[in-house]
């Protein structure tokens, strides 16, 4: 059990270090949009290389970010039933969704994705409008981003299994949804 | 039987997607497996029945959907808005907007309340971030509102509601999100919405307003101890009407040279102007104005400068909602870098909060479009279709339907999943009735605002319950002790306003002209042209056309074939 516990450690780590530098590239979208405005009206000119980085930007941040976000227990659950269950019970719910939704969900979007990317790359696709960037690398943010996410489900499976045998006791993560996290605030 | 359930998959396939939801796993995973489950079973079925459309090739076809929402511009607009709302709370624009909002108010009966309303407004005109309006206001007014005697369920049903303005007035993330799945302009979806909010907004007012006229008590007004600010109210006034007849004047001259938009000119010029005199007066100590009257012109006027930078841009067309959210971000981080407050773990925690929200909302996005694969692949869509069509009242059975139901869903999920789940299944329905779907975005977009405030799952609520006190306390400034506020005080201020923003979504309901005037042609290549005919007896607005103007934005629905 310490060597997965092991195991889930590091993808956790390689997982947050992602989410935690993506983030940046959300400033670098705002920066590029902004000036992309600015030039538009003032020069009357565009560039469709820069029009496409900002979304491209935004999708590499919201595709790599999947997995530290499902770490920190950030994607919305409706807890209208859950919140009444015991947490022992909600961490069953937890790891059987985890097996038997995310993991298929997220092989299947790999085993999809792989060739989607891999074709764009061996033929170096650049996108159809004039002046525009490559489009693999947009494809391998969605192959990379399922592949963390199967990656840190795997952590979270080592993790729920770990706490259901009671090998570690943990603070009760989801309790933190009705009571308002620290992190709650972003929620509009 | 096995063709029974061949030919009824559609409502096997939503029955199941609630108990999956129910069950408490994330939104948009169980969306996403949800979909691919009864991908496979319908494929597997569809010798039994015509209606299936699916075949396994069709399942190669996601990473692209993926893609498609990856390069959506208009979703580009969420962590924009997203982001420039947590700097500007972290650079505590809110705080000094109530402190000063309220000194000007202070000495009439209500102020406080009126002060929390309106700079709700404000905030949710530049922020869209209902927790951080509920948490300030709460924070700063609340306590203040307890020290001089309010009554308390005014007291938290006024900041939970003017809170929650940030739904509806833009720029709302909801109508961001509402504008994608309608398949409608972010910049119509705006517009639109405008009125009614501040029409709202009204209506909070006139209903304090009407409250210290029957119970004065409740609301009493500051001591003068306790107004710190001084007097000078008539200065402000006389200053704000020099302010008012100058931008009259920039206006009449610019209205000679410019198409549109010379009022928002005008108003931008005046409101730099009084902000420079404000700025010279105090740095050059001349002492020409009051306290009062430069402090509020200081404070107010880079959120109003900021509102005008955003939605007077996307309102006049200059820019798209994204650049405008792009230009209001960049906007937000050099007004707290002025005010010197942005460091650096500001702007990273106000990044990863942003990166957060916005992955969670494009994952159950994404989650919904493979969900949507199947669904249409199964014709689920004519099964809503028929549920609603058959319902008596035509348009008006339909909208006072889907009213009721987004209003009880609301009590219980997010507003996100309602929009993405459920308004993508709604929206041809409504189409097909002949309804605006601008119009009925903005209907949804108000009953969504109310899911806020709605117990047990009222968020605004629960922000509330994180920062009114649960215990008495010691009034520093008095010296006495205050109570505690309980929960069901919360819950039972909430209910009035409640009431009142029901109130509102009739009257949209009623007068669609509200929300979709008759439009000049020249607006935007990318809004469509709406043409109101006269209000039918019935005021249903169930006989609006819209003419065949391109729809250039994305359909919310996509054929998988």
């Amino acid at each position: 059990m310490s060597s997965l516990l092991g195991l889930a450690r590091t993808i956790d780590a390689i997982t947050r270090f992602i989410g935690y530098h993506v983030r940046w590239l959300i400033l670098a979208a705002v920066l590029v949009s902004a000036t992309n405005a600015i030039i538009r009206k003032a020069f009357n000119s565009s560039s469709n290389a820069w029009l496409e980085a900002q979304w491209l930007l935004f999708g590499a941040v919201f595709m790599l970010a999947a997995a530290y976000v499902l770490q920190v227990n950030g994607h919305v659950r409706i807890d209208v039933i859950s919140s009444r269950l015991k947490k022992r019970t909600r961490d069953w719910i937890d790891l059987l969704g985890h097996l038997l939704v995310l993991a298929p969900l997220s092989l299947i979007m790999i085993w999809m994705s792989g060739p989607f990317f891999m074709e764009s790359w061996r033929n170096n696709e650049v996108s159809s409008s004039a002046g525009g960037l490559a489009v693999w690398p947009a494809k391998f943010f969605v192959l990379a981003g399922f592949a963390l996410l199967f990656l840190q489900m795997i952590s979270e499976v080592i993790k729920r299994i770990a706490v259901l045998r009671g090998v570690v006791t943990e603070v009760d993560q989801h309790d933190a949804h009705t009571e308002i996290p620290a992190g709650e605030e972003a929620k509009p | 039987m096995i063709e029974l359930f061949a030919q009824n998959l559609a409502p096997i396939m939503f029955l199941s997607l609630i108990i999956f939801l129910l069950l408490g796993y994330p939104v948009a995973f169980s969306l996403a497996a949800n979909g691919l489950l009864f991908f496979v079973i319908a494929v597997e079925l569809s010798p039994y029945s015509n209606s299936i459309r699916l075949d396994w090739p069709l399942l190669q076809t996601l990473p692209g959907r993926i893609l498609d929402v990856m390069r959506n511009d208009t979703l580009l607009a969420i962590p924009f808005f997203t982001f420039m709302g947590i700097i500007l709370e972290r650079s505590r624009m809110a705080e000094d907007l109530l402190e000063t909002v309220g000194q000007l108010f202070g000495p009439v009966r209500g102020g406080i309340a009126y002060a929390v309303i309106l700079v709700g407004a404000l905030l949710a005109a530049t922020t869209g971030v209902v927790a951080a309006s509920v948490m300030a206001m709460g924070l700063i007014s609340l306590p203040i509102m307890l020290r001089y005697g309010y009554d308390r369920s005014l007291a938290t049903g006024v900041i939970t509601a003017s809170g929650t303005l940030a739904q509806i007035i833009p720029p709302s993330l909801v109508l961001i999100v509402l504008a994608d799945q309608l398949g409608r302009s972010v910049g119509d979806m705006y517009a639109g919405a405008l009125l009614p909010g501040l029409l709202l907004t009204g209506l909070y007012c006139l209903y304090v307003f009407a409250m210290t006229m029957i119970r004065p008590q409740m609301a009493p007004a500051l001591p003068p101890e306790a107004r710190t600010l001084g007097t000078g109210v008539g200065q402000l006034a006389i200053v704000l009407a020099f302010g008012a007849v100058i931008g009259f004047g920039i206006w009449k001259y610019l209205g000679t040279m410019l198409e549109n938009g010379a009022g928002i000119w005008a108003a931008a010029a005046a409101i730099v102007l009084l902000y420079a005199v404000a700025v010279f007066d105090k740095s050059l100590n001349i002492n020409l104005l009051k306290n009062l009257t430069r402090q509020v012109i200081i404070v107010l006027i880079p959120p109003l400068a900021l509102i005008f930078l955003v939605l007077g841009t996307i309102f006049l067309g200059v820019a798209t909602p994204t650049e405008g959210g792009a230009m209001g971000a960049a906007g937000a981080l050099l007004l707290s870098f002025f005010k010197r407050r942005l460091d650096f773990k500001t702007l990273s925690s106000a990044l990863d909060a942003t990166t957060k929200l916005a992955c969670f909302v494009m994952f159950i996005l994404i989650g919904s479009r493979v969900f949507s694969l199947t669904f249409y692949g199964i014709e689920g869509h004519h099964w809503v279709e028929n549920l609603f069509l058959n319902l008596p009242g035509g348009s008006v059975g339909f909208l006072i339907a889907v009213n009721i139901l987004v209003f009880i869903l609301g009590c219980f999920i997010d507003f996100f999943e309602i929009a993405f789940i459920v308004v993508p299944l709604l929206a041809p329905v409504a189409e097909k009735l002949g309804i605006d779907l601008v119009w009925f975005g903005i209907i949804l977009g108000m009953n969504l605002q109310t899911s806020f405030l709605t117990p047990p799952f009222g968020f605004a609520l629960f922000y509330m319950r994180s920062v009114a006190p649960v215990k008495s306390y010691l009034d520093k400034v008095t010296g006495k002790t205050v109570a505690g506020v309980p929960t069901t005080q919360i819950y039972k201020g909430a209910v009035n306003f409640i009431i009142l923003q029901l109130i509102m979504i009739a009257v949209v309901v009623m007068f669609p002209q509200l929300s979709v005037p008759e439009k000049a042609a020249e607006v935007d290549l990318n809004t469509i042209q709406i043409e109101l005919p006269p209000l039918g007896s019935d005021g249903s607005g169930g006989e609006l056309v819209i003419p065949g103007a391109p729809d250039l934005s994305q359909p919310p629905e996509i054929n998988p074939n």
